[in-house]
């Protein structure tokens, strides 16, 4: 069924929609009460970048993607993300939004672990996903995004890890995008509790072009309680057709570490905020990121770590490559607020320009309220340097190849550091993709 | 004949609308080692920079032939494929692309799609050309040129040189702030190279590093072209005597370049 959902949202379809899923009442209420505020919230407003004539309410909704019976179905693009050589894979795939494969290791679900869709996980768990959703990470009420969001919600993960428990091996989620008209409302919610530790990692796939218009509006929450570790890892690659706001929220209580590792590789219109909260005391956030922009591409990155306990450390790592007539706008925010005594807010920008008509901004800012903490900032923003081609055509390299080396060069600093191998792989195929 | 030719005919060359180079005349052959002297400012490394096709260089006249074919027509790159080799005064550093991925992506740009050298030998090549190089093995897997002390990335580019066997190769200042180990060792590295197949301009201001490369042919720049060309004698009156007397003899005053005659 195909909606178009203007100015005017309906509210009879999305009671419909919340009935046909068989959520809890609670649901139900949230999505009914986001729909009026959506109605009078204004669009957010990311940093230098206008938005107005963004398409983020055309689209179609419900959909119906089918169950696969086995991995062996998935064509070669969604395949190049999933490590095969696994004997047991803790992966869950969702095509068109519909749970298509899900897969969690018996001794992980032995020790009370949950990884499960995000409809399954409204109506099994309704309780705990209840006791996250929305409430501490993003706010129903933010901008009229956030709100449409909570009303139209279609899709996602909840992941629980319970106290305690250590989960080596990664979980990872696909979210394939088949139809190129789809509309991704995603929700993900990943839970730490009390010492525990996860690694999830994530990637939104579509392969729609320019004619093919596609709205993703993706909320992710990620709450790591005391002394509890999550290294949260995605590659997004969104096609040319779809415009994606991708807001990622981080909560870290006394202790615990929340390490963001993003390849921010769609090729569409993309507004990207990552926020991490840090509310106890020697809570951790790091966050880095690699973006490539091609085409006609605009975007705007956030990424803010926000310093509420004492002696928290923040460090943010941003760099993008630009191509083409690609715009970017990185912006990477440390607040550390009143109170948080030595804390540590670091964070750097860079972006490497390759053609003329290539434009990137990098805006390092810090905010602090407190006297006692450390901080600083570095940024550039700066053109392919002409001997460097030079020198590397001088010993036969064509001016693709050199290109190539030099962007890989550029961003190699943060892959390499990146805490998750698979998200290493995954991005460095991906850029190779983008690259060439 | 063995070996290649590279003629440098009448070469004009202009930076930013001034003239540098006002009408190089020279030819390598294979098996021809060429050494150009001169005093700071007088167009060598323009000359070797307008060969490799440096785009911050205009050609405003006259011609460049590799075995015939035109030079100027080609993109840099084919020029290296075409043989040509420039080591650099300055080499570039490049983060985040190692040593060796760099080397292999050279070695493989001249080869067919499909014959790519194996993992197995280049190593081996590497290997041992670093040794001869005397260069610490940690080298390959450092960034190119990145932190490299000056000797260093001076034996960097012999390293490339030995492992990309270029037909012409020409060394800008590939002496320049290398001890007397080092220079000995480099020289070592451009002497294992002379065969029929290898013609060699070696750019220099020394004398000493013509005590262990001897060259067949030296000329001298001054104002942008060709003053005065010799035997290894030349180079020897120069290191003694200095360039005032080549001044005098062509009633030179001033031998930079852009200076009105
Ligand atoms: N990019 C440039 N812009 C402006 N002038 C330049 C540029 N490159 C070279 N020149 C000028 O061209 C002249 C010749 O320079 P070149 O580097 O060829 O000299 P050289 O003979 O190699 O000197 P040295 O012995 O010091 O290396 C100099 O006057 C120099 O200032
Ligand atoms: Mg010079």
């Amino acid at each position: 069924m195909t909606v178009e959902i203007s100015l005017g949202y309906d509210k009879e379809y999305v009671s419909k929609f919340s009935e046909g899923l068989n959520e809890p009442e609670w649901m139900k209420t949230l999505r009914l009460d986001a729909l009026q505020q959506a109605e009078r919230l204004p669009m957010p407003k990311p940093d230098k970048t206008k938005i107005d004539r963004w398409n983020f309410t055309k689209f179609t909704h419900d959909l119906r993607g089918e169950k696969m019976e086995s991995l062996a179905e998935l064509p070669d693009q969604i395949l190049n993300f999933i490590d095969q050589n696994k004997d047991e894979q803790n992966l869950l795939i969702q095509k068109d939004q519909r749970p298509a494969f899900a897969s969690l290791s018996q001794s992980l679900k032995d020790n009370g672990v949950i990884f499960t869709d995000m409809k399954t996980a409204v109506k099994e768990y309704s309780d705990l996903v209840e006791k996250y959703y929305m409430k501490d990470g993003i706010q129903v009420d933010e901008h009229r995004l956030t709100a449409l969001h909570a009303a139209l919600m279609n899709g996602g993960v909840f992941v629980y890890v319970p106290e305690n428990v250590q989960v080596e091996e990664p979980l990872q989620a696909i979210f394939w995008q088949e139809d190129p008209e789809a509309a991704l409302f995603n929700h993900v919610i990943v839970v730490a509790d009390k010492n525990s530790s996860v690694t999830y990692v994530e990637n939104y796939i579509s392969h729609n072009n320019e004619e093919e218009e596609a709205v993703t509006n993706i909320l992710t929450e990620v709450f790591a309680h005391d002394n509890a570790k999550v290294s949260f890892g995605a590659v997004d690659n969104l096609g040319a057709g779809t415009t994606t706001y991708v807001n990622r929220r981080g909560v870290a209580d006394r202790d615990a570490k929340i390490e963001w590792a993003l390849g921010q590789m769609n090729d569409g219109y993309t507004i990207s905020e990552n926020y991490t909260y840090l509310m106890g005391d020697n809570a951790l956030g790091d966050a880095k990121t690699v973006s490539v922009g091609r085409g006609n591409q605009k975007q705007n990155f956030t990424a803010r770590i926000v310093h509420y306990g004492k002696a928290s450390e923040g460090y943010i790592l941003q760099h993008g490559v630009m191509k083409d007539k690609a715009t970017a706008i990185f912006n990477g925010i440390g607040k550390i607020e009143h109170g948080a005594t030595k804390s540590n807010a670091e964070q750097e920008s860079r972006v490497l320009m390759l053609s003329k008509d290539a434009r990137g901004d990098a805006n390092p800012i810090l905010l602090i309220d407190e006297d006692d903490v450390t901080a600083g900032h570095a940024a550039s923003v700066g053109r392919v340097d002409p001997m460097q081609l030079f020198y590397l055509m001088s010993r036969g390299i064509s001016q693709k190849e050199a290109e190539r080396l030099v962007i890989h060069g550029f961003l190699a600093p943060v892959v390499n550091q990146l805490p998750i191998d698979a998200v290493k792989e995954q991005l460095t195929q991906v850029i190779e993709g983008k690259v060439n | 004949m063995a070996g290649s030719t590279l003629e440098i005919k009448n070469l004009h060359v202009a930076i930013e609308g001034e003239e540098i180079l006002t009408g190089v005349n020279l030819t390598i052959n294979g098996g021809e080692f060429h050494a150009v002297m001169g005093p700071n400012g007088t167009g060598k490394s323009t000359l070797a920079s307008a060969i490799m096709g440096h785009p911050k260089y205009e050609i405003t006249e006259g011609e460049v032939y590799i075995d015939g074919k035109d030079v100027l027509e080609m993109e840099v790159d084919e020029r290296a494929q075409a043989g040509l080799f420039l080591a650099m005064q300055y080499p570039s550093e490049i983060s985040g692309v190692t040593n060796s991925d760099f080397l292999r992506s050279s070695i493989n740009a001249r080869r067919e799609e499909g014959d790519e050298i194996s993992l197995m030998k280049f190593i081996k090549e590497m290997d041992g050309t670093m040794d001869l190089l005397e260069m610490d093995k940690n080298m390959a897997q450092r960034y190119l040129n990145e932190g490299f002390s000056g000797g260093e990335k001076k034996r960097n580019e012999i390293l490339q040189l030995m492992m990309l066997k270029p037909a012409i190769a020409i060394l800008d200042e590939i002496d320049s702030g290398l001890d007397i180990d080092a220079l000995k060792v480099v020289s070592k590295g451009i002497n294992q190279m002379r065969d029929d197949n290898f013609g060699c301009l070696i750019i220099t201001h020394y004398q000493r590093l013509l005590n262990y490369i001897t060259p067949d042919k030296v000329h001298v720049m001054m104002k942008g072209r060709i003053v005065k060309s010799g035997g290894p004698e030349l180079a020897q009156r120069l290191e003694d005597e200095g360039y005032d007397w080549i001044k005098q003899e062509l009633g030179i005053e001033d031998e930079t370049v852009g200076q009105k005659a």
